[in-house]
């Protein structure tokens, strides 16, 4: 077996506030290897992108990574200065952010943007940089690149804007990409022009691809491997269509079962009770045991076992077995 | 069943043009939007409604125009068969406007922030003049919160909370219609499911009416009893949900349905669809969606094709149910 690109182990990310220290990600470990796609799917707040954002170093302050290591192919990034980061943001790691808007610079065509880019990292002649620019840009399908190389971020619409940003995160040829919600703030059509393109590049280019989202169908069609986080953690990890298809953690089959995509005319959806705990104010024991319709004694005290490694599947004492989560929870 | 709203031929445009002095120097002449276009329908009492489209389909605009937050540029709008626009007795004016009522996609931004949602939810029967004591409370309680909540503010709840909230202040001046714009599109699955089941409820207790946008296929196909798909302000398809869902009869249906994205759709490879939707100040010609459409023929880009009825479906389409291979 291969290398993995991105190696997280037991990651905890830090906010010391007035009221005490969150932990917004708390022991987490995951590996991407390449060409594949990693999904992180969670509600907000559960740290799926935070998670994204101390793999490429984007922290603010105060948060901070406090305890656990990250690998990027076999080196160790979580404790470089930020100088040495800058060798690995854009250049290794790519990053695809949820607002195509604000993630270009508005006063700047995006040619400009796009070279700037390849040459702080790749050392080439000006009209190289512009010849790989404009053929970064076809491969992200953008009709015309030579000439709309020059055209502000304004003049494009939203899909074209997002492959523009695919482009820049494309143009240095990473190992990895991070894309934090690429869809979200697109329409279908659009959604699956992009999401078609995310996994052409992955297969093609052989990258690790870490897709954040918060839309289960996405995660299915697109990811080859799923973790699902709950505050902070994680909560299950495995093959997408066993994770999806039969989950093993109360909190995934629940939040299945509550897309109305599975409610298959039913007239009620699934609810899970309540809602996500906050951060400051997170119950003794598994996070999610006042919610979870399985908690047993043994849930009050000890928080659920963390997965260890690539091949654990649910962070629970109790996990369901696959005819109880095909059943579903009445 | 009776017909709560009717809506006929109704067009919204507006002015886009650059200020008078730009037009004088740089010799450009007016420019129209037309974000609704000659969009026809009606909503039976005690069903659901739902209005699909992408962005800049039009179909925000046909809700604000049917609540009255806009007038309409051509057409009616008749809500229990009083047209709001035209419509001269004050009394049956205050009688239509108190059975509608609206609830917004962002719950963070439709509650002032400066009220204690006592206020919040007593503001539509206090605006008419209603007695509102106890009134929120009790709201409060029918919508999963407690009565207690009454004495806070907004920002003291959570996105899911505030979006209840909303649905109570819609129920104060006990409606009939409720206008639902994207309710649950800024909400968490698991809290949308909570949202969309306490909506379901209320519909049974009080017999409301909801028109629901959105532009979340999967939501619509649970929520709705009858679906209409706009494309470019122009309404193509209108249907049953499994109907919809079963035989999209319009190609651009079918195409949304197909890129749409599914649970059970591991390592699916789709073909995803071609371009984008056109420039709605200069629309195609004749059936808006010809250039994207895999089935157009040379009459598509002329003509502009008419809603027919086609078996229980209502289809604006030259070559309805066709499959494009």
């Amino acid at each position: 077996m291969s290398q993995p690109v991105l190696s997280v182990r037991d990651l905890v990310v830090e906010i010391p506030t007035r009221h005490g220290l969150l932990k917004p990600v708390d022991g987490v470990s995951y590996d991407i290897m390449p060409g594949e796609i990693l999904g992180v799917v969670g509600e907000s707040g559960a740290g799926k992108s935070m998670t994204g954002n101390a793999v490429i170093g984007l922290l603010d302050r105060p948060a901070r990574i406090s305890e656990g290591e990250i690998h990027l192919n076999g080196e160790r990034i979580d404790n470089l200065s930020l100088r040495e980061l800058r060798r690995y943001r854009g250049k290794q790691i790519g990053m695809v952010f949820q607002d195509p808007l604000t993630s270009l610079n508005p006063l700047l065509p995006i040619g400009d943007q796009l070279t700037e880019t390849i040459q702080e990292h790749l050392s080439v002649s000006n009209s190289e940089a512009h010849n790989r620019a404009v053929a970064a840009l076809e491969e992200v399908g953008i009709p015309a690149a030579a000439e709309r190389i020059g055209s502000y971020p304004h003049e494009f619409s939203g899909g074209m804007r997002q492959r523009v940003v695919i482009a820049l995160a494309l143009c240095a040829e990473p190992t990895l990409v991070i894309a934090d919600e690429p869809t979200t703030a697109l329409d279908v059509s659009v959604q699956a022009q992009i999401t078609a393109l995310l996994k052409r590049l992955c297969r093609e280019r052989g990258m690790a691809v870490m897709l954040v989202t918060h839309d289960m169908g996405v995660i299915a069609e697109t990811a080859d491997r799923v973790a699902v986080m709950y505050a902070g953690k994680l909560a299950e990890l495995g093959p997408v269509r066993d994770v999806i298809g039969s989950p093993r953690h109360p909190y995934t089959d629940g939040l299945m079962g509550s897309t109305p995509l599975a409610s298959k005319g039913k007239r009620r959806l699934h609810q899970i009770p309540g809602n996500m705990p906050r951060l400051g104010n997170l119950p003794d024991g598994c996070a999610f045991h006042p919610r979870c319709p399985y908690t047993q004694e043994k849930c009050l005290q000890n928080p659920g076992p963390r997965l260890k490694t690539t091949d654990g599947r649910a962070a629970c004492w109790f996990p369901l077995d696959a005819p109880a989560a095909a059943k579903g929870v009445a | 069943m009776s017909v709560i709203v009717s809506v006929k031929n109704l067009t919204r445009n507006f002015d886009v043009s650059k200020p008078w002095l730009n037009r004088v120097i740089e010799r450009l002449s007016k420019r129209n939007l037309t974000a609704v276009s000659d969009v026809s329908f009606d909503v039976e009492e005690n069903t659901v409604y739902a209005l699909v489209g992408e962005s800049g389909s039009g179909k925000s605009t046909i809700g604000k125009m049917i609540v009255g937050l806009l007038n309409p540029s051509q057409g009616t709008v008749e809500i229990e068969g009083v047209n709001l626009a035209t419509e001269t007795d004050e009394d049956k004016i205050a009688t239509v406007r108190s059975d509608i009522q609206m609830v917004f996609q962002d719950p963070y931004a439709s509650l002032n922030p400066r009220w204690k949602v006592r206020d919040i939810i007593a503001e539509p029967a206090a605006a008419q003049g209603e007695a509102t004591e106890g009134l929120s409370e009790k709201l409060l309680e029918q919508v999963g919160l407690s009565a207690s909540d009454a004495n806070k503010f907004p920002h003291e709840f959570s996105g899911g909370q505030r979006q209840r909230i909303c649905v109570a202040r819609a129920l104060a001046s006990e409606p009939n219609l409720i206008v639902c714009d994207e309710p649950t599109s800024a909400l968490d699955v698991s809290v949308q499911a909570q949202v969309l089941n306490l909506m379901s409820d209320l519909k049974d207790e009080f017999g409301l009416t909801y028109l629901f946008i959105s532009h979340d296929l999967t939501v619509i196909q649970h929520m709705a009893d009858k679906i209409g798909v706009l494309y470019l302000g122009r309404l193509v398809e209108e249907a049953a949900p499994t109907d919809l869902f079963g035989n999209p009869q319009h190609p651009y249906t079918q195409m949304l349905l197909e890129a749409a994205p599914r649970m059970d759709g591991f390592g699916r490879e789709v073909e995803p669809p071609e371009g984008e939707i056109p420039d709605p100040i200069s629309p195609p010609s004749g059936c808006a969606f010809h250039p994207r459409c895999p089935l157009a023929i040379d009459r598509c880009a002329k003509e502009r094709p008419e809603l027919t009825v086609k078996d229980s479906t209502r289809v604006a389409c030259f070559k309805p149910g066709e499959k494009a291979v």
